[in-house]
């Protein structure tokens, strides 16, 4: 499909809403993962790991930004990237059910981060050939910052899993708490099947395959046991959240629930 | 990809790109915009305006606001009223864009500059050396630092810890 017939797609209303979906799903995934880094600034184990977390929480919130921006062009009704990430509820929020939940330990915000880019990579590697031409520019920015962020999150992954027997013990407890959220990610839905048959988005299934050798390999280097897979009840990208999400958009939002349109 | 004047600019567009040259990146003051390769072109468009393209480094750095508004102060002062600043988005930058006296500047300011055309090669992870006593023996501290642009080494040999600018 080539730019033109992507940009003709746009004008029609069903398409366009899949689409406007489709990129607000890329949008909350990256903003409310970056905005779950925040939370470390000031608590993180070393100062060192501080700085990198905030920088990762930088670079998400770089990419929602561009990304957001583009979803309130798509949609046409004037909202812009502030209305999108701060006057928009739960259930509109249409991340990935692994990216909100909560830190815990270091352990576990390091698994999350991993996972989550790993499957970044997979995915701003395939949207490089979209056939929206923006899309297309936005992951080729993002990609080489995603590959950035996966040298420190599969580094310390290796470390805290092949390291004491305590860092071990937490690196596949978090493992094993959070894989049953990953079946979400690479779970096509109508809006996936439409981007996809639009040349817009990769095609999920060959995406998982190259994930789930990655994350394989990974494991194995980190002395880690990959869980069985587990079923798929999770529709975060759907809007249906676990009730973490609130909490945090509870905090992001408070300001300008609270001063509506005040501005910095 | 560098970008500068090139052979067939107007006095006007080679005059704005000495302009753009006495921009500081507000991070990295020893460094201009143009030493940054984040200037993608300089141009007089068909209508007769003049085309200002800038791209960010990286997507969320915060410096990209002050370089968008130190950049159309330093038009604006100089009577480029009607010269439009585009952001340009695609191709992405990179590291490798750093013009050859950037890197110099940076090495002069005691942050490692990244190998010229490494990111290309795909030579990302190289340990650089020490800017201060120019040994290769440098040890990562963190993939991270001050700034988005920069991970955090020390020297081996010497043991002073030094930034060095990210090769992406």
């Amino acid at each position: 499909m080539s730019a033109a017939a992507a940009a003709s797609a746009r004008r029609d209303p069903a398409s366009s809403d899949a689409l406007f979906r489709y990129v607000l799903r890329l949008a909350d995934t990256s903003l409310v993962l970056g905005q779950r880094l925040g939370e470390w600034v000031g608590h993180a184990p070393a100062l060192e790991e501080d700085l990198g977390l905030a920088n990762l929480a930088l670079d998400l919130l770089g990419q929602a930004r561009l990304l957001l921006t583009y979803a309130g062009e798509i949609e046409g009704k004037g909202r812009d990237e502030d209305a999108l990430a701060f006057l928009r509820d739960a259930p509109e929020f249409l991340n990935l059910t692994l990216a909100e939940q909560p830190n815990g330990d270091f352990a576990q915000t390091i698994v999350r981060q991993w996972l989550i880019d790993a499957w970044q990579i997979e995915l701003y590697e395939g949207l490089m050939a979209s056939a929206d031409t923006r899309l297309a520019a936005i992951a080729a920015k993002a990609i080489k910052e995603t590959r950035y962020h996966y040298r420190f999150s599969s580094g310390w992954l290796v470390r805290l899993g092949d390291g004491t027997g305590e860092s071990q013990a937490r690196a596949q407890q978090a493992v094993d708490s959070l894989w049953r959220f990953t079946a979400e990610l690479f779970t096509a839905d109508e809006i996936d099947e439409r981007m996809d048959a639009a040349g817009i988005a990769p095609q999920l299934a060959a995406a998982a395959e190259r994930w789930g050798r990655r994350v394989e390999e990974d494991l194995g280097r980190a002395t880690l046991v990959l869980p069985a897979p587990q079923p798929h009840p999770w529709h975060g990208k759907r809007g249906v959240h676990t009730e973490h999400l609130g909490h945090l958009l509870g905090e992001m939002q408070h300001l300008q629930r609270t001063y509506p349109g005040v501005r910095w | 990809m560098a970008t500068g004047p090139g052979a067939n600019q107007t006095a006007t567009e080679r005059e704005v790109w000495r302009l753009l040259a006495g921009v500081p990146d507000p991070e990295i003051p020893v460094l201009s915009i143009v030493d940054l390769g984040i200037v993608r072109y300089v141009r007089c468009g068909a209508e007769g305006r003049l085309h200002v393209g800038i791209t960010p480094t990286y997507t969320g750095c915060p410096a990209t606001v002050a370089i968008r508004s130190a950049t159309r102060a330093a038009l604006d002062e100089a009577g480029h009223r009607e010269a439009l600043l585009e952001e340009v988005l695609s191709p992405p930058w990179t590291s490798d864009w750093l013009t050859p006296a950037g890197r110099a500047k940076l090495a002069a300011f005691g942050i490692a500059p990244p190998a010229a055309a490494a990111a290309a090669a795909g030579r990302v992870s190289e340990p650089p050396c020490c800017p201060r006593c120019g040994s290769p023996s440098t040890e990562r501290i963190s993939e991270f630092g001050s700034t988005p642009c920069k991970a955090h080494y020390v020297c081996s040999a010497c043991h002073e810890p030094f930034d060095h600018f990210k090769c992406i």
